[in-house]
């Protein structure tokens, strides 16, 4: 197709594919080199985005880029487009599409009424004309409000996952590092265990327990044990206290495979969480973990850049209604995003595309020992991500998953978050902290060890 | 803190290795925890940026024969961005390995993400191992630098090696920065699958596996490869139980 090119500088750039042009647009990183779609040179880079702005909108309606035959995600993307709510733009490039996500006819009630009409491709190619500004500034503007014992995503509120996991799945380690992150008034978006042993009894024992504690003080969150979708169903079936059914996906049917997962899965799952009925304020039971690299490393990206196919994991999430969505932007390693920089980038793309397109986008900011990012990198992407408004971030003990092996943010950073730039927990845990004495009026952490100390009764 | 606040925290700490009960200097990390911090994470540095010291480990590996070859990545920086090259050898490394009298069993030694793992278990491990091998034929060990796992694949072959025995420097964690792994591979030759091999993972001094539990572990692997003629998925390791299910994420591969 003659139809993606342009001349710039007198040279005349040609690309073949509507994916070879979004590969091409994208900001570098290490993942689409590995993957050979990366531009050849910065110059190149600004060429595909030149031709990108000038494509229509509904180009990506017409041009499917994984065909509808071949996949599943694809035919969930196109089936379930909005072309009523897709109205407002449809007539836009993706050029123009960006300046009026800036402007401010994109109002907040705008941007959320638009969500069910854009397919993920369209917000990831308007992304890729878009600097880290400019995807805080229109990720700041969206407003997604989901709810099961705690309401997560309201105006000026951050919200948290408590992530207490142990290398032995040992109970008492659990419940400490849970106490420990309780104590920084972290946890009122999920307390989320990754077990080590990824087995049904395991994962019913980890359930009991954190029902048990959450009960006994009466905590207005949900927790989970990140098992697998099947494992989930087994456990409903056979009783445990499960509030949030958790899977990993991916943006294409095949890397979905990867994961052993399909969509009639998740649906199973989702219909089998409504039924237990256990939300008091919602009934938002899902929590998605999607990546960037995730496609590649399956061996199941049809060409396409990993931004993209990230984003049409999103599509994946927002068909069974999550509660929460996360990123896990730095845990794949270097071969994906080799440093800060791209951590950075690849976490604000993220954030933004999920929120665009309706999601409770929240992040875990994190990064390994061998990428070549730190506790700076870290941050830096925190900062940015809750001026961008995420949903939520992680919070580890000391920012050290000794489970998992890499960095995240600390409790603290969650504080920090939150005196810094004046955002709050979730209503309904803000209540519960106040009761407890662990934070003033205003939200901030209490001086005083009463609340610590009333927690740590249960540990004696 | 009060002490009874303070006490109630340090019984806590006893229940869990995670960075717990730390304090507070605002919503801060206090000095004392940020420097230990920084500590953990420059030596989990170190352990994936350090040359491993091939010398001083081939010196260690003696009586054994030594072969030197190096990966198809460059340099640590295309190893780490390039995966593909790591698992491959270099033009004309592979001549190193050619011509040589068939063996039962090969040892390969690969530096992976963590060289301090390798320079300071790879030898031990060795030694403890090839022991409890009587009887099979061993073949020299090679030593294998920007390397990851599928390499043992090439230069097995190249041996005319009937198993592969591969030990690599695992992804450094904060706590523990020089865990080694093994991964055993039957009949190894390009393109084997992850699925093809047998793994035993968190070989270290810090409550991982002693070089004993390893050695033993890959004896048994061993002979029971060789007799059945496979390794991977339809091979259950079960020379006792040590558990291995909570290794940490194996990133060698």
């Amino acid at each position: 197709m003659s139809a993606y090119s342009c001349t710039l500088g007198g040279e005349n750039f040609r690309f073949k594919t509507l994916a070879e042009v979004m590969a091409k647009a994208t900001p570098a990183r290490s993942g689409d080199a590995l993957a050979g779609l990366i531009a050849e040179s910065d110059v190149e880079r600004v060429a595909a985005q030149m031709v990108l702005a000038d494509l229509p909108l509904k180009a990506f309606l017409e041009d499917l880029l994984i065909p509808y035959e071949e996949d599943e995600v694809t035919r969930l993307i196109v089936d379930s487009h909005d072309a009523e709510a897709f109205a407002i733009v449809s007539h836009m490039t993706v050029g123009q599409f960006r300046d009026w996500l800036l402007s401010d006819a994109a109002t907040p009630s705008a941007l959320k009424a638009l969500a069910p009409g854009l397919m993920p491709e369209m917000a990831a190619a308007v992304s890729k004309l878009m600097r880290n500004r400019d995807l805080i500034a229109v990720a700041r503007k969206i407003t997604v409000v989901t709810a099961f014992r705690s309401t997560l995503g309201l105006e000026g509120r951050i919200g948290s996952r408590l992530q207490p996991n142990h290398p032995a799945d040992d109970l008492k380690g659990i419940v400490a590092s849970t106490l420990d992150g309780l104590s920084y008034a972290v946890g009122d978006a999920v307390i989320g265990i990754n077990p080590a042993t990824d087995n049904i009894p395991t994962a019913m024992t980890l359930l009991s327990m954190l029902d048990d504690l959450r009960s006994r003080y009466d905590i207005p969150t949900q927790s989970c044990v990140l098992t697998h979708v099947t494992n989930s169903i087994e456990i409903i079936e056979r009783g445990a206290p499960l509030d949030l059914v958790f899977q990993s996906v991916a943006g294409t049917e095949a890397a979905n495979e990867g994961f052993g997962v399909t969509l009639s899965m998740l649906k199973e799952a989702h219909d089998a969480a409504l039924s237990l009925n256990r939300g008091t304020v919602g009934q938002n039971v899902m929590y998605f973990e999607t990546g960037q690299g995730s496609a590649l490393s399956a061996d199941a990206h049809h060409g396409i850049d990993q931004q993209t196919l990230e984003a049409r994991a999103y599509a994946v999430c927002r068909a069974y209604d999550p509660l929460i969505v996360n990123t896990v932007v730095g845990f794949i390693g270097p071969e994906y995003l080799y440093d800060g920089k791209e951590i950075i980038r690849a976490g604000l793309e993220d954030v933004f595309c999920g929120k665009l397109l309706g999601l409770p986008m929240g992040c875990d900011v994190c990064y390994t020992n061998h990428a070549e990012a730190d506790q700076n990198d870290m941050d830096v992407l925190m900062t940015l991500l809750a001026n961008a408004r995420a949903q939520f971030l992680i919070g580890v003990p000391g920012a050290d998953d000794i489970m998992l092996n890499y960095q995240s943010l600390s409790f603290h950073d969650i504080a920090y978050l939150r005196n810094a730039l004046g955002l709050r927990a979730a209503p309904e845990f803000e209540a519960w902290l106040e009761a407890m004495g662990l934070v003033s009026e205003t939200g901030h952490l209490l001086q005083s060890d009463l609340g610590a100390a009333r927690l740590l009764e249960a540990a004696q | 803190m009060s002490d009874i606040v303070k006490d109630a925290w340090s019984k806590l700490r006893a229940a869990t290795p995670a960075r717990i009960g730390l304090g507070r200097s605002g919503a801060g990390l206090p000095t004392g925890a940020n420097l230990e911090f920084q500590f953990a994470h420059a030596r989990a540095r170190d352990a994936v940026h350090s040359a491993l010291d091939v010398a001083a480990l081939e010196a260690e590996l003696a009586p054994f024969e030594v072969i030197r070859v190096t990966s198809a990545a460059m340099d640590r920086a295309s190893y780490l961005r390039r995966p593909d090259l790591g698992r491959k050898l270099g033009a004309g490394e592979a001549e190193k390995l050619n011509a040589r009298t068939p063996c039962d069993v090969a040892f390969v030694i690969a530096d992976g993400l963590s060289s301090a793992a390798v320079q300071a278990h790879a030898a031990a491990v060795v030694h403890a191992a090839s022991e409890k091998l009587d009887g099979l034929i061993l073949g020299p060990v090679t030593i294998a630098t920007q390397a990851r796992v599928a390499i043992g694949d090439e230069i097995g072959a190249a041996l005319g090696a009937r198993l592969v025995v591969l030990l690599v420097g695992e992804r450094p964690g904060l706590t523990v920065a020089d865990s080694l792994g093994a991964y055993l591979t039957y009949a190894p030759k390009p393109g084997t699958k992850d699925s093809q091999r047998n793994c035993l993972s968190n070989i270290h001094g810090k409550g991982g596996m002693s070089y004993d539990q390893a050695a033993s572990k890959i004896a048994w692997l061993t002979r029971a490869a060789l007799e059945r003629g496979l390794t991977g998925t339809g091979l259950k390791e079960e020379s006792g139980a040590v558990e291995t299910e909570n290794a940490p994420l194996i990133d060698g591969a």
